[in-house]
């Protein structure tokens, strides 16, 4: 996990200082005079050589400072951390619909193989992994949130709320019952629904098929014959013996895509109106704001190694058979 | 005839034949392979002959014809037209040739990349092996999407850079699957014999192990030609892809978006073109990874 991390961070570093023309130009634009970049250039510390400019970004990093960004002004790292439970409630959301929806489709059309229902999981499982994610929303808020009129459009909260609702975590979930309002929580909730849900369709179709095909490989097991046997009723069987093996598979999908969640946020915050990360993220790539950037790429790097380690102890307590793999995460 | 049969029998022998038979009829078994199959095909066909098919081949560019902006879907325009006036079934065909020209110029890179890296990591192991690993695994370590934005944020953004972004990270996978393919053909007896037979090492690489590669790295670059144009046309969707007026899947959605719901086909029709060329790749690679009974991640 640590040589991970030290590698995304020299790749993040290359992203932002080798790549690049000059960042002191990006951040100053066409229009600035060669001296405005030197000075400039000078000022970020553009003109040491390469080894001693990621000393200097890795101490930053390592204390937390990110600089500052050149778009908001502010230090990245507080931007970050005031747009980042946007993205999390978000992205949770959207993982509690691609395990709500997806296994229970995937244990009922392994159930019935071969039957109508399976293949209908079938196609809905191949399309929800196939359909562009900006396509979703874009369907998701024509015809749920302006024909149907049963969810809004965009943002994380009614105008009549937003005024009201002070921010105490940043999670606008929990925020909205902190300040006791039950109407602005269900506000919060009706906000949600139709981002998350067109976040988590790929991954939903991934969840299924897998969920599907480690129940058809559970099934044939012994210990699977043996409790039938002995009488056990087959929904039980199903649920509590089957399931839990074939869980193994799909947890560990689970945790990459949560981590990869965040690559498909940027488009539904974008289409939705979503203050999160990834509209900061592409905010920041559209104005070449390099620290911001960094400072997001980081974050996202930092998500999914992080995920994945805790991926790893959670099938460790599942399975104590596997061998946690060291430094693989 | 039966010197025929002898002929045909040297080239490929029947126990081969017969092999390939029972591949196909597994592969046939699943109508959705073959619905795969005919719609890339299809698509193929489509982009290749886009100058002949397409109804206005002069709609393709900045084109502008503001008397017919926004027709809805009609016998002349069978998907509308935009907010210029261009026949948006043209615009669509045109696309698809951009997107499968995006995932071709991506795996044409990334593929032998990954492969070649995967093959030596794999054969050689020791401290070679977990350098080419180390750095792959990082790579791995970002979503492709937020790598390829970081990369394409630093250029001008156009599709040329959305293709190098996306294929400087392509490789990755392609050299975690051939790596581990590799690692355990490394100790078959098939590697041994022709390590005493004293083959080189390149050869016991490309001409030995990569042979017995080949099926995985196929279905995958079928399901991966998908993801690539998913990828393509995010990017496109960002405005850090194909840039109008030229015809990208994703930009043509994007332009779209402002003129929703009232002029849907605008986004609608090219979104939903997206969606049909992925859902072939993926059911063509579902029914070759049957075919060729494989275990490939996606």
């Amino acid at each position: 996990m640590g040589i991970s991390l030290l590698g995304l961070s020299v790749l993040v570093f290359a992203i932002s200082r080798v790549l690049p023309g000059n960042p002191a130009r990006m951040a100053l634009g066409a229009r600035a005079s060669e001296e405005q970049v030197a000075e400039l250039a000078a000022e970020m510390g553009l003109n040491q050589p390469l080894p001693v400019q990621y000393v200097d970004y890795m101490s930053g990093l390592l204390v937390g400072d990110l600089g500052q960004s050149l778009q908001t002004r502010n230090p990245v790292l507080e931007d970050l951390l005031f747009k980042l439970p946007a993205t999390l409630e978000l992205i949770t959301m959207a993982t509690l619909f691609m395990v709500g929806i997806g296994v229970p489709l995937g244990v009922v059309a392994a159930r019935n193989r071969g039957g109508v229902f399976d293949n209908a999981t079938r196609v809905f499982a191949f399309s929800a992994v196939s359909v562009p994610s900006f396509f979703i929303a874009i369907v998701f808020q024509v015809a749920f949130g302006y024909y149907l009129d049963w969810f809004p459009i965009t943002g994380r909260l009614s105008l009549e709320y937003s005024e009201a609702v002070s921010r105490y975590t940043g999670f606008m979930l929990v925020d909205t019952l902190l300040e006791g309002s039950i109407t602005a929580h269900v506000d919060a909730w009706s906000h949600l629904v139709l981002p998350a849900l067109a976040l988590s369709f790929g991954g939903m179709g991934q969840v299924i098929r897998i969920t599907r095909s480690s129940m058809v490989d559970v099934e044939g097991k012994d210990f699977i014959e043996a409790s039938r046997g002995y009488g056990i009723a087959g929904w039980l069987v199903a649920y509590k013996y089957s399931l839990k093996n074939a869980f193994i598979p799909t947890l560990t999908i689970i945790g990459l895509l949560y981590a990869w969640l965040l690559g498909g946020a940027f488009i539904v915050e974008i289409v939705f109106g979503w203050p999160g990360l990834a509209k900061y993220g592409v905010q920041s790539v559209l104005t070449t704001d390099v620290n911001a950037l960094v400072g997001v790429t980081m974050v996202i790097g930092l998500m999914f190694v992080v995920t994945n380690f805790i991926v790893d102890l959670i099938l460790d307590w599942i399975d104590p058979r596997i061998q946690l793999a060291g430094d693989t995460a | 005839m039966s010197t025929e049969t002898s002929t045909l029998d040297r080239i490929v022998s029947p126990a081969q034949r017969e092999l390939w038979y029972r591949s196909y009829r597994r592969f046939a078994a699943q109508p959705m392979s073959i619905a795969g199959a005919v719609i890339v095909g299809g698509v193929v066909a489509i982009a290749v002959l886009a100058p002949v098919i397409a109804p206005y081949p002069e709609h393709v560019g900045s084109y502008t014809d503001f008397a017919n902006a926004f027709s809805p879907p009609s016998l002349a325009h069978p998907l509308g037209t935009d907010s210029a006036g261009r026949d948006i079934l043209t615009r669509v065909i045109f696309g698809y040739r951009l997107s499968l020209m995006l995932a071709a110029t991506v795996l044409g890179i990334g593929v032998p990349v990954g492969v070649l890296l995967g093959l030596v990591a794999g054969y050689t192991g020791g401290w070679v092996d977990a350098a080419i690993m180390r750095v792959t695994d990082t790579f791995l370590a970002l979503p492709p999407l937020v790598l390829a934005l970081a990369i394409a944020s630093v250029f001008e953004p156009t599709i040329e850079i959305a293709i190098f972004a996306v294929a400087s990270l392509w490789w990755t996978w392609y050299a975690r699957l051939t790596r581990g393919l590799a690692a355990s053909q490394r100790s078959e007896q098939y590697v041994q014999a022709a390590e005493l037979a004293g083959a080189g090492r390149v050869h016991i690489m490309l001409r030995e192990i990569l042979p017995n590669c080949l099926s995985p790295l196929l279905v995958k670059v079928t399901l991966d030609a998908g993801i690539v144009i998913l990828t393509g046309a995010s990017l496109s969707f960002i405005g850090l892809g194909v840039q109008p007026p030229r015809p990208g899947l994703g930009t043509m959605v994007a332009s779209g978006t402002s003129f929703l719901p009232q002029q849907w086909w605008v986004s609608i029709f090219p979104g939903f073109a997206i969606f049909v060329l992925v859902l072939g790749f993926n059911m063509l690679g579902d029914g070759l990874r049957d075919m060729f009974d494989v275990e490939v991640e996606q």
